[in-house]
């Protein structure tokens, strides 16, 4: 029955409903979640059912008839029979969800972190998303990949949530539950999708002016895929030999500050590194499509975009700012 | 209960509420401790969590005589309430006063301590998370322990001046509770702070 | 009698001329009736402004990637509101009504320390302009006007000085320490009234359950606010004396500010709900025309609730990566709470259940309360459930949540007594029609709006954004929320209407226009500055009822 219900249901809250529909999982954490949502969804619908039919019942039926109605109705104190009913049964329905909750909370939190998991360690700050994958030494920001997983030969891909600021929280909903990112308080969680495509989330935790714009992109990748994404990550900076004045403009500005580029001078880690920046589809941790015209709208001036991000405008001319999207847009 | 008072519809029952002022005063003890158990629970949490500076077991030195001060300040004020309350206005009088000086000797004291450590041991309510939990509680307490004497002396004041009289005793004792509790709340604070946190 | 009583009840001292005279008796007042009344019109202007506030962020809202406001405007927008609403406008409603019926209620004169009571009143009313100050007065880096933007629970880091430069955060702070002490002072008084003051007969079985909902919540108060104040005086201490509380950078943790944030917070819903609670308490049972169904057991579930909502705090924290034993714990102890709460729905209906209901408007208010407050309570038990929280924490689920409780649950108990007590403070009747007006145009806003706001939520949209993308499927449902919210203000804007014109035109009301049997309809209406002429003695739990029907007195069966 609970399959039947599962398959309907999640047809009929089919994605593309939303790209981040809870009840749209493709992953365990997401999934188990469903699982137990449906079952507390039967228990409450159920309550509201005989409540509200009661409620709706003493409304019609014990309204004032006559106006001039004047006799008192029988005047009933109370009843001990009546009040043990109505304390045991919601105490055994209490107990019962609480049991079911309180396996779930255990399946998903005590999971065991077997051998070939992946670990990426994802740091929040104010408004992106740097990720490191120590074991691949990829560094990379605001666009996670990730390996598929096979049921038959399961590869979670584990979690380590930090934060260099404020506090963040990690929400796609398709593959898990929001876990936040506090600083000095080191979480983990882990997700395993079944199924590979882009999944979208974004920071669900009020951690300052752009919080809304602090989107997710989680990229579910086949295997092949992964390996040939980490293995071009992994490499130094691919720079095109025509873009020596954007180069010179960016190296010679504050830019070097904030940003790395692997393979030059810039080794600046309080923003985003953009050493393969032209890999991703969007910048501004997802607030813009990642084309020629948007980088260069937003060298020039990132508070258009994204007004209170913590990326201030350089103070470079057009020409400038145009010059250094075109070296940025040779960073494969 | 109420089928004996139906008897007679004019019975004259015997109707005797609590005082208000004790009642209050209760209350705001209860306010009062709940605030105390956040700040307590802070300092216990950040026990050896200090990334530098100095530790507890370094600079503390246990304030026994400063403690018992306080302490026995509960005994003359429990005492001075009961002259009053016989009417014994000059031997509460009395009691009341060294009740304000034992407080006074306390307040004194940690400003001893609190010169040795900010002068020279170093430690501020910004070196580390010690110095900024043990200031703030012990500080709080100290705050306390201020407000208390004012209301005290206002109390010595009036009485010098011959306006408190005998029928005031409740008030007094009202005073007595807050009083008593802030010694109450010194225990703790020394224990966990002198004994339990070295 | 009627225009005696009514040139009575207006009557305090000499009758005050000028309109100097006249503000002066209201700004020095002492009196619990005239206290009762500046705290209700404190929050009413509150609520308005709230309600400006939540229509702005709404006009924001209604389609994606809009400008009507930056975001920096939006961020102070929600926090503002939430702050508003439950501590100027919610807080004081309630302390409002406390003190304005408890005394009559108990058979008192007044409060037990009236003074402390207006010293009470002026601390939260300081408190409150206090944090609007800072629209003109704060000084930062967004220039002109600086409102607190860091949420209404105030998280730490962002609240500390390297991320809130200026004085925006200090207001917060600040407004809210002082109307905390307000509020200690207010809930001593209520407690010390209640157990010191009741009149000849009035055991604790025998008051009536608004006396007992509101000693419940003082004593909430009292251990709930303390934790804030204690935790806002840390903040202090770290923003201005370097202190490391909540600085993760040397160890500290920000999980303890959360901790400390919602063991006050928790607690505080239910001091915003309990007198709700009462309010439904006495509306019901006089309009079903019977008493109040299984009195004792309210009685405990009430305290139940009272003592289980102080060990529930930590499921709002239950992303935040506490242990699985401990969100297990705080998922019983949520669980828990629904017990009694649903203990105490079932006792309204069986309140209603063999009785005469007259729908008026006091009636209608409270009925849609049940079914909403029901609904708020399920929703409340979803997200109780651990792992269903981990997706609906922090998105517009969980708001849909609140406000079915805040809204559809107290804001409806209270418009109820506000009709209900209306005849009472003023001595007029408010108008019926306009009052159903308001109920329905408000009754169907608040479905509009807050039924649909649990859909974004399930399709993933986060709460405390100030724009979204298109895309997400999202677009639709904030339309439609936002449309509600204009039929809420109508209603209010009814509402308002109809107090003013009432107050001036309304029909005379009478001691006793509902026929209840509280002792607060035994005395004039409004009721003279000393309450009763002669203190009542009393032998049950509905002393009219006895001397309305004394052939079948209550205190025969009780």
């Amino acid at each position: 029955m609970e399959r039947y219900v599962h398959v309907s249901f999640g047809r009929a809250m089919h994605p593309a409903l939303s790209p981040t529909n809870i009840f749209a999982p493709v992953s365990t954490p997401a999934q188990s979640i469903f699982d137990l949502s449906l079952f507390v969804l039967i228990v409450t619908g159920a309550i509201f059912v005989v409540v509200f039919s009661l409620l709706a019942y003493v409304v019609v039926k014990f309204r004032k008839r006559a106006a001039s109605d004047e006799h008192e109705p029988p005047q009933v104190y109370g009843s001990t029979q009546v009040e043990l009913a109505w304390t045991v049964i919601p105490t055994l329905i209490v107990v019962v969800l609480f049991l079911a909750a309180a396996r779930v909370i255990a399946s998903i939190q005590n999971a065991s972190r077997p051998s070939n998991a992946l670990e990426v360690t994802v740091i929040g700050h104010q408004f992106w998303w740097e990720y490191r994958y120590p074991s691949l030494k990829v560094v990379t920001a605001n666009e996670l990949h990730i390996p598929v997983n096979d049921p038959a030969h399961p590869a979670p891909t584990f979690l380590t949530l930090l934060s260099a600021d404020t506090d963040h929280s990690f929400w796609v909903p398709r593959l898990a539950g929001k876990t936040d990112l506090i600083p000095n308080h080191p979480n983990s969680m882990w997700v395993d999708p079944h199924q590979t495509g882009l999944y979208l989330g974004q920071c669900a935790q009020y951690c300052g002016t752009q919080h809304a714009l602090m989107l997710l992109r989680v990229y579910v990748d086949s295997r092949q895929d992964f390996e040939r994404w980490t293995q071009e990550q992994s490499r130094p900076a691919h720079i095109g030999a025509t873009v020596s004045e954007g180069k010179r403009i960016f190296e010679g500005t504050a830019c070097v500050n904030c940003h790395t580029i692997a393979g030059t001078p810039a080794t600046g880690t309080f923003g985003p590194d953009l050493t393969h920046l032209m890999s991703r589809q969007t910048i501004a941790a997802g607030a813009s499509k990642n084309t020629l015209g948007n980088l260069i709208a937003w060298i020039y001036n990132p508070a258009v975009i994204k007004p209170g991000c913590k990326m201030p405008s350089m103070g470079l001319s057009t020409q400038q700012a145009a010059e250094v999207a075109e070296y940025l847009a040779t960073l494969r | 209960m109420s089928a004996r008072s139906m008897a007679m519809p004019e019975a004259d029952i015997q109707w005797t509420l609590p005082a208000r002022g004790p009642v209050a005063m209760y209350c705001l003890i209860a306010a009062e401790a709940a605030i105390f158990t956040i700040f307590v629970v802070a300092y216990i949490f950040y026990l050896g969590k200090s990334l530098t500076g100095p530790q507890p077991q370094d600079v503390l030195r246990v304030p026994i005589f400063f403690t018992i001060c306080l302490l026995s300040s509960s005994l003359t004020i429990h005492l001075a309430v009961k002259s009053l309350r016989s009417g014994k206005l000059h031997v509460f009088s009395l009691w009341w006063l060294l009740t304000i000086a034992l407080g006074a000797v306390f307040l004194a004291g940690t400003a001893r301590e609190w010169g040795r450590l900010i002068y020279g041991e170093r430690l501020t309510i910004q070196t580390n998370l010690f110095g900024t939990t043990y200031y703030s509680l012990v500080g709080l307490h100290a705050f306390h322990v201020t407000v208390g004497l004012l209301a005290l002396a206002t109390v010595a004041i009036f009485t010098l001046l011959g306006y408190v009289r005998q029928e005031h005793a409740e008030r007094a004792e009202v005073l007595s509770m807050y009083w008593h509790f802030v010694d109450v709340v010194w225990v703790v604070v020394f224990t966990v702070v002198y004994i339990v946190g070295r | 009698m009627s225009t005696e009583s009514i040139a009575l009840g207006r009557l305090t001292t000499a009758p005050a001329t000028s309109l100097v005279e006249r503000l002066h008796e209201w700004v020095t007042t002492v009196d619990h009736k005239r206290l009762g009344i500046l705290y209700i019109l404190y929050a009413l202007l509150f609520l308005l402004i709230g309600g400006v506030e939540a229509t702005i962020m709404r006009i924001q809202l209604i389609r994606p990637l809009n400008n009507f406001v930056s975001p920096e405007v939006f961020n102070r927008m929600f926090t503002m509101h939430g702050t508003t609403m439950i501590f100027f406008v919610i807080m004081p409603v309630m302390f409002g009504f406390a003190n304005y019926l408890i005394p009559l209620m108990i058979g008192a004169r007044d409060m037990a320390f009236p003074r402390v009571n207006a010293f009470s009143f002026w601390l939260m009313a300081f408190g409150g302009l206090l944090l609007y100050f800072s629209f003109i007065g704060g000084d930062g880096l967004y220039g002109a006007g600086n409102a607190p933007d860091v949420g209404w629970f105030a998280y730490a880091p962002l609240t500390s000085q390297t991320f809130s430069r200026g004085h925006s955060t200090d207001f917060w702070t600040l407004s809210l320490l002082v109307s905390g002490f307000g509020s200690i002072g207010t809930a001593i008084n209520i407690i010390a009234t209640v157990l010191c003051m009741r009149c000849k007969g009035m055991t604790l079985g025998k008051m009536p359950l608004l006396a007992w909902l509101n000693l419940t919540m003082a004593g909430l108060v009292i251990l709930a606010v303390s934790p804030l104040t204690a935790a806002q005086l840390m903040l202090v201490v770290d923003r201005y004396l370097g202190g490391h509380f909540f600085d993760t950078q040397a160890g500290g943790s920000a999980v303890m500010w959360m901790h400390f944030f919602w063991v006050f917070g928790h607690p505080e819903v239910y001091v915003l709900v309990i007198p709700a609670f009462a309010f439904a308490s006495e509306i019901i049972p006089v309009f079903s025309r019977k008493a109040i169904f299984g009195y004792p057991v309210m009685v405990a579930a009430t305290v139940c609730i009272g003592f289980i909502s102080m060990s529930v705090w930590a499921h709002h924290m239950f992303t935040v990566g506490m242990s699985s034993a401990a969100n297990t714990f705080f998922v019983l102890s949520t669980m828990a709470i629904a017990v009694p709460t649903g203990i105490k729905i079932f006792n309204w209906l069986a309140t209603m259940w063999g009785g005469k209901i007259d729908f008026k408007v006091p009636m209608l208010f409270c009925t849609a309360f049940l079914f909403q407050f029901l609904i708020a309570g399920l929703t409340g038990i979803m997200q109780g459930a651990a792992p269903f929280d981990w997706q609906l924490t922090a998105s517009y689920f969980v708001i849909a949540h609140f406000h079915y409780v805040i809204v559809g649950g107290i804001l409806f108990t209270l418009f109820g007594a506000f009709y209900y007590w209306f005849p009472k403070m003023s001595g007029r009747m408010y108008n019926e029609t306009l009052g159903k007006l308001h109920f329905w145009l408000f009754i169907i806003g608040f479905h509009l709006t807050f039924d649909f706001m649990h859909i974004p939520g399930i399709l993933g949209m986060p709460r405390r954004i100030y724009t979204y993308e298109p895309g997400r499927g999202w677009d639709i449902w904030n339309l439609i929320i936002t449309v509600g919210v204009f039929f809420q203000a109508a209603g209010v804007l009814v509402f308002i209407g109809n107090l003013l014109w009432s107050y001036r035109r309304g029909k005379v009301a009478g001691s006793d226009p509902w026929d209840a049997w509280t002792l607060e309809w035994s005395t004039f209406s409004p009721p003279p500055t000393y309450n009763f002429a002669d203190i009542p003695e009393v032998r049950s739990r509905r002393p009219l009822w006895d001397l309305k029907h004394p052939e079948d007195p209550d205190w025969q069966y009780e």
